[in-house]
């Protein structure tokens, strides 16, 4: 049976859909079998971001409706063979997604993979509520910055009280992933500082991506960041984190505390 | 090492224009509605399915939309006694 995750954060463009794909482009390349679900219906944007966009044939909410079944409105990932896809439609309203179908779209993919990855959409209407619903794990995306932080103080009030775990009184296991983290920013003080964000939201932290050219370019190719340049320090803090949730105990470091004093005169720029 | 990588990488830009253009001009074409490769494969299986009664699981289609060309392959097992039941 596989574990359901959520990647949510309530505020847009912080990094959700990026690091749905990364993390699960790291848990696949690992040998685990993986389907990233985005449930961004009508604005879908992580087949673009894995590079199957040309290839969608059906969607979730043809799945939902009957229109298609599961297998074959997976798309299969053309570089990693465990790595699947179920896209959102693009052009169905979102009503079209329903409790009771989400609910069996979910139940399938358990019995089929290691990891199920639910993209949440931004925002907390029914495709974010929907999307943590199943959720037995939920990431939290936030970007060291107030309106970020607020947005997921409310997401995650949301995860303890409207999941089905939070309805059974069950603990809802959350883990805050910190995304586009500028260390040059952070040097200058003008950054929410890590243990700020910590304090603040109190969960776990999963890791720390650092703001970076490399995540741009791999969206840029269609290509998850850990797939596109896995030496990249993006990349590496995803392997990390992906190693985290399998239960690993290992330290995050913050992106250039590290640095010495070659580091400190030519590499201002984050990673 | 940031240098290095930088000289020795194509750039990805071009790729995102080549991505986009293709996208966009498929999703623009079937703003609203369905696009053309979309209705050939509902059509194409429900004219099958007058003939035989079609087993989900047992038909692939496969889609890959293009600058210039698409292609849509749909792949279906067809039983031997499939027309008889039919009848």
């Amino acid at each position: 049976m596989g574990k359901v995750i959520v990647v949510t954060s309530g505020k847009g463009g912080v990094g959700k859909t990026t690091s749905s794909a990364a993390l699960g482009a790291a848990l696949a390349q690992n040998g685990d079998k993986v389907a990233v679900v985005d449930f961004d219906v009508g604005l879908r944007n992580l087949d673009l971001i894995m590079g199957a966009e040309r290839r969608v044939v059906y969607d979730l909410v043809n799945v939902i409706k009957g229109e298609a079944k599961l297998t074959q409105a997976l798309i299969r990932d053309k570089r990693l063979e465990t790595l699947y896809l179920l896209p959102a439609s693009q052009t169905r309203d979102k009503d079209n997604l329903t409790p009771e179908g989400v609910e069996k779209v979910i139940a399938a993919l358990k019995n089929a993979f290691d990891w199920v990855i639910c993209d949440s959409p931004a925002g907390i209407e029914r495709g974010a509520t929907l999307a943590m619903r199943h959720a037995d794990v939920a990431i939290v995306v936030t970007n060291p910055e107030v309106s970020s932080v607020r947005d997921s103080d409310r997401i995650i009030g949301l995860l303890d009280s409207k999941t089905l775990k939070a309805e059974n009184g069950e603990q809802m296991e959350k883990h805050l992933l910190l995304t586009r983290y500028d260390p040059a920013r952070a040097e200058r003080g003008d950054m929410l500082k890590v243990d700020d964000v910590l304090e603040i939201l109190s969960i776990p932290l999963l890791g720390i991506i650092p703001e970076s050219m490399d995540v741009l370019r791999a969206s840029n190719v269609g290509s998850p960041v850990t797939l596109a340049d896995d030496r990249s320090a993006p990349a590496i803090a995803y392997f990390d984190a992906a190693r985290r949730l399998k239960g690993e105990s290992l330290p995050v470091t913050v992106p250039g505390e590290k640095r010495g004093f070659f580091g400190k005169i030519f590499g201002r720029k984050a990673a | 090492m940031n240098f290095l990588r930088l000289f020795s990488r194509p750039q990805s830009a071009p790729a995102a224009r080549e991505r986009l253009q293709v996208l966009l001009a498929h999703e623009r074409a079937s703003a609203g509605d369905s696009d053309l490769v979309t209705k050939l494969r509902d059509e194409i299986l429900r004219v099958i399915s007058k003939h035989m009664q079609i087993d989900d699981e047992k038909v692939s289609v496969k889609m890959e939309r293009g600058a210039q060309v698409s292609t849509l392959a749909v792949d279906i097992e067809i039983p031997f006694d499939a027309g008889k039941k039919a009848a």
